[in-house]
């Protein structure tokens, strides 16, 4: 009998890229709800249109390059992307801003680079940057949470305001709007005032970015658990950020936020969990991968402390995209027998004792 | 998955990465080993070893038995071959080979005759103690030993490159880390004393003081019977140098630096030998066949083969004798069953898929897995590595599989060396993680032969080069030595001339003057056109015209000549007779060269004549 013949092994795919993907799509979703329930509809509306837009995008650029649609439009990579970059956004932008960041990660950040796995920087981390450099007024709606007090918008309501930017009769933008915990710290902070004494506080309106944070921390728990992710980034980066933040507060602690405050005042414990992990622009050896965690920690504080953009998450990534090749050439590993334990080998194969 | 494991041993130091596979060792493994029936036809390749092919000391038409020798080791590295049953050598030609490329190589066949009729044994040697390892070395290598875990290298020259240095710790390998292979399983189960007792020849044939024997925990009544034997062993002859170590069920635990990493702690890198640690691993079959060898006097003729997989009616363990057609051993299992597209030889994970089933089985044929396509995922295509590291996280050589994908896909070998790609044991833990389905040991075997063949092309090129340089080094000596003695010869003659026939010279050098401006390059080569008798008075490396100007005027030929004053005194009668001849021989050679234009001496011999 004659038989076909095929390399080794031959044994069952233990795993897939879908099923990765399908993994950190589901360990969002907890996040989300949070999100939605302590920010408004607002949130949700911005997920759909920059995941929509994400996906149409891809699809229009795999046609445009002649490649299969199949296998880039159900990994479910690009719909991860949409929706970490929605995340991101304010919960009272306009429509176009997912759609145009969503676009632009998609198109530029991801297919121009070769799509999927070829791409160097982090493409919601590249729409988020392009959105804040190009409509900073736009990406300053946030919305107030919904428990603190400030009047909220139904989902029609938020959709209306959304695609139209029309606010329903008597409610003005001042009143659902407030600024980000990082922004009231920001404003005080550039106006000279004293940060210890403004009253900027995650626990203003009932210590809502903590609740989101837990969301957030409960997906990455489970992205852990199920393997998708590994510890390395995560931990290294809040370790970056305490250990950064804890020496400028400790240098000026009049001018500087505390440590607690970096860590869950903005998109630390989101970044650290969802966008440095992104395997394709993270550093690959486990060395590797807690250097660039810490870098991005480090980054995010500096950029925060010195820099003009109130929160650093998304260009201390990019930066430390940057540096992933650098980073990975000088942490590999040692090979099998190439140990520490093996130079001491004396030459003629003797252990020494 | 037999769900029955064994406790695993304290103090393992394991080894980095592995992978916890479906084992699917049952049924085989909870069937006794059967035994194959005689064949019509056993063929048997001359090269199913390590090493050079064995030389057949038998010719067509010759009756053996079994046992008997058919080919002897060719070679320090190489294998005897014996006779797995009587009968007749039909042939001695190319038969097909189990081999990945489908190749055919020079093989015994031989025709039984159903009678079996042993040949008588090598001489029994139940008091191998006295023997010396040189002794016992020989013995293995006349019973045709080898690796029975796979690697079929010849059992006595691993010995003989551990006697050297000494081996303080014998690792027998029971770990059969593959998943379904279960013939070391059903052995140590079924005949767990020859094992131990040739793991106890082995420690006197190097003079080690310990063995380890290391099983995985999914083989607990293979541990038991072992320690059965052991227990009984240390009660009647306080034997006390064995320790079963029960290792996790991590592939590939089996790989022998792994297993010997996860033991000892030890790790030996690609370039050593693990007997430069004081460590020998052998695997159970081979000690076991070694002491039927050694003790018995009898050849390897069998091994253990585990028929199994979904593509097999009823899977189970086989004794089967080398040279047995494949196609005969799938028979005795209950043929293929229903949609079977694949037979390996091997485990899943390290296996190769064969062409056909008209190969025999060889030494090296552990296990003849037939499989259909639910018993693997059809392997979906490969998509773009999205550098999630899970490769290198299981790597148990600890490489970065995911950058010498990107090596070996871009071609870039060099930077595939820096990153250690001959390392790679080619255990294919990687593929299997792979979310992305990329054949990464392909790559990487294609990468390895890339740079295998890039370096013999450099070393062809290299000897071609050296050759080309020896070669023009040595023109270039021929002619000095040449020139030299020419030059010799052309001062004998000049002084001659200028003595006895001072007036010719001036004709002549009238005629040098002549014709030197128009030649330079000529001239050179012109004396060697001249055979030894005629003189080249003008062709002088360093400028002819100009010493022969001298040469007339203050007649300074003696310094100049001075090393061949004998041969110008015996030279001179003879050249007085002949000049008049030679002087006009030698003035048409200088014109023809002079009109040729080119001087060279190697094609113009005949010229002058």
């Amino acid at each position: 009998m004659k038989f076909p013949v095929e390399s080794s092994p031959h044994v069952e795919a233990s795993s897939s890229v879908a099923g990765v993907m399908t993994t950190v799509l589901w360990a969002l979703v907890p996040g989300t709800i949070a999100a939605v329930w302590l920010l408004g509809w607002g949130v949700l509306i911005n997920v759909l249109l920059a995941v929509g837009a994400a996906w149409l995008a891809e699809a229009a650029m795999l046609w445009l390059r002649a490649r299969p649609f199949k296998p880039a439009l159900t990994d479910r990579s690009v719909l991860i992307t949409g929706w970490i970059l929605a995340l991101c956004l304010p919960n009272l932008a306009p429509w176009w801003l997912p759609v145009v960041g969503a676009v632009f990660a998609v198109v530029v950040a991801k297919q121009l680079y070769g799509g999927i796995g070829y791409n160097l920087f982090n493409p919601a981390m590249v729409g988020y940057v392009v959105l804040l450099v190009s409509f900073p007024e736009a990406m300053t709606r946030w919305g107030a949470p919904v428990d603190g007090g400030a009047t909220s918008l139904s989902l029609a309501q938020a959709a209306q305001w959304s695609v139209f930017g029309a606010l329903p009769v008597g409610m003005g933008f001042d009143a659902l709007s407030q600024a980000t915990p990082l922004d009231q710290w920001r404003m005080v902070a550039t106006q000279g005032g004293e940060v210890a004494g403004a009253g900027v506080s995650i626990w203003q309106g009932g210590g809502w970015s903590l609740w989101l944070n837990l969301a957030f921390l409960a997906g990455g728990a489970w992205m852990l658990w199920r393997g998708a992710i590994r510890w390395h980034i995560p931990v290294a980066m809040v370790v970056g950020v305490l250990v950064t933040a804890g020496l400028l507060w400790g240098i000026d602690s009049e001018r500087f936020a505390d440590p607690l405050f970096h860590l869950i005042g903005g998109g630390v414990i989101f970044g650290a969990l969802f966008v440095a992990t992104d395997p394709v622009t993270a550093s690959t050896t486990p060395r590797g991968r807690l250097v660039f965690g810490f870098g991005i920690g480090t980054l995010t504080v500096l950029i925060r402390s010195l820099g003009n953009y109130p929160d650093g998450v998304a260009f201390a990534v990019l930066l430390m995209n940057l540096a992933v090749p650098l980073i990975d050439y000088y942490t590999r590993p040692a090979v099998f027998g190439r140990k520490r334990q093996n130079r001491d080998d004396r030459p003629d194969g003797k252990r020494e004792a | 998955m037999p769900e029955a494991r064994a406790t695993i041993s304290p103090g393992l130091h394991g080894f980095h990465g592995g992978l916890d596979l479906d084992y699917h060792k049952a049924p085989a493994s909870d069937r006794p080993i059967g035994d194959m029936p005689l064949v019509d036809e056993y063929v048997l390749p001359l090269h199913m070893h390590i090493g050079a092919p064995a030389i057949p000391v038998v010719a067509v038409g010759d009756h053996v038995r079994r046992g008997q020798l058919l080919a002897r080791p060719d070679d320090f590295i190489s294998a005897a071959i014996h006779a797995p049953t009587s009968g007749v050598i039909q042939a001695i030609e190319p038969r097909g080979l189990p081999h990945p490329g489908g190749l055919s190589a020079q093989s015994l066949v031989l025709a039984a005759d159903g009678e079996d009729r042993e040949a008588e044994p090598l001489d029994p040697w139940p008091d191998y103690v006295d023997k010396s390892p040189v002794e016992l070395r020989s013995r293995l290598r006349e019973a045709g030993i080898v690796g029975l875990g796979g690697a079929v290298f010849p059992t006595a020259v691993k010995l003989a490159t551990a006697n050297p240095g000494g081996v303080e710790t014998l690792v027998l390998n029971g770990a059969e880390c593959e998943p379904y292979i279960s013939c070391d399983d059903r052995l140590m189960q079924e005949a767990p004393e020859p094992i131990i007792r040739g793991a106890q020849m082995m420690l006197h044939a190097v003079g080690a003081s310990r063995c380890l024997i290391g099983i995985e925990d999914n083989k607990p009544r293979a541990i038991e019977a072992l320690q059965m034997v052991l227990d009984r062993l240390a009660a009647e002859e306080d034997e006390r140098r064995f320790a079963i170590k029960v290792v996790p069920s991590i592939y590939p635990a089996g790989g022998e630096k792994q297993l010997i990493r996860t033991l000892t702690g030890i790790e030996v890198p690609r370039n050593r030998h693990v007997t430069d640690y004081q460590l020998l691993c052998l695997n159970v079959g081979t000690v076991a066949n070694s002491w039927h060898a050694v003790v018995e006097g009898r050849a390897l003729t069998e091994r253990v083969v585990t028929v199994t997989g979904g593509g097999v009616a009823e899977p189970q363990n086989f004794r089967v004798r080398i040279g047995t057609p494949m196609a005969k051993v799938i028979e005795v299992a209950g043929g293929y069953t229903e949609g079977v597209d694949r037979l390996l030889m091997g485990g899943p994970m390290m296996g190769f898929a064969l062409h056909e089933d008209e190969v025999p089985v060889v030494k090296a044929t552990n296990c003849l897995l037939a499989m259909r396509p639910v018993d693997r995922d059809p392997t979906p295509p490969p998509q773009p590595c999205i550098r999630c590291s899970r490769c290198s996280e299981a790597c148990p050589a600890d490489l970065l599989p995911q950058q010498l994908y990107w090596y070996a896909r871009a071609r870039q070998f060099e930077r595939s060396h820096d990153y250690h790609l001959f390392d790679c044991i080619e255990c294919g833990v990687c593929s299997a993680v792979c979310p992305s389905h990329i054949p990464l040991v392909q790559y990487f075997r294609h990468a390895k032969t890339e740079i295998w063949s890039a370096e013999r092309e450099r070393a062809k090129a290299e000897h071609a080069r050296r050759r080309f340089e020896f070669h023009n080094e040595r023109i270039e000596r021929q002619k000095a030595e040449r020139e030299a003695a020419l030059a010799k010869k052309r001062a004998a003659v000049k002084a001659a001339q200028e003595k006895t026939a001072p007036e010719k010279s001036a004709q002549e050098k009238s005629a040098q003057e002549k014709s030197a401006p128009e030649k330079s390059a000529p001239e050179k080569s012109n004396p060697e056109t001249s055979t030894p008798k005629k003189p080249a008075p003008e062709s002088v490396a360093e400028d002819p015209t100009h010493e022969r100007a001298d040469g007339k005027a203050s007649n300074p030929a003696s310094e100049d000549a001075s090393t061949a004053a004998l041969s110008i005194e015996a030279a001179r009668a003879r050249a007085k007779a002949r000049k008049a001849r030679v002087q006009q021989g030698e003035a048409t050679v200088d014109e023809a060269a002079a009109t040729r234009g080119a001087g060279d001496a190697a094609t113009s011999p005949g010229d002058p004549s």
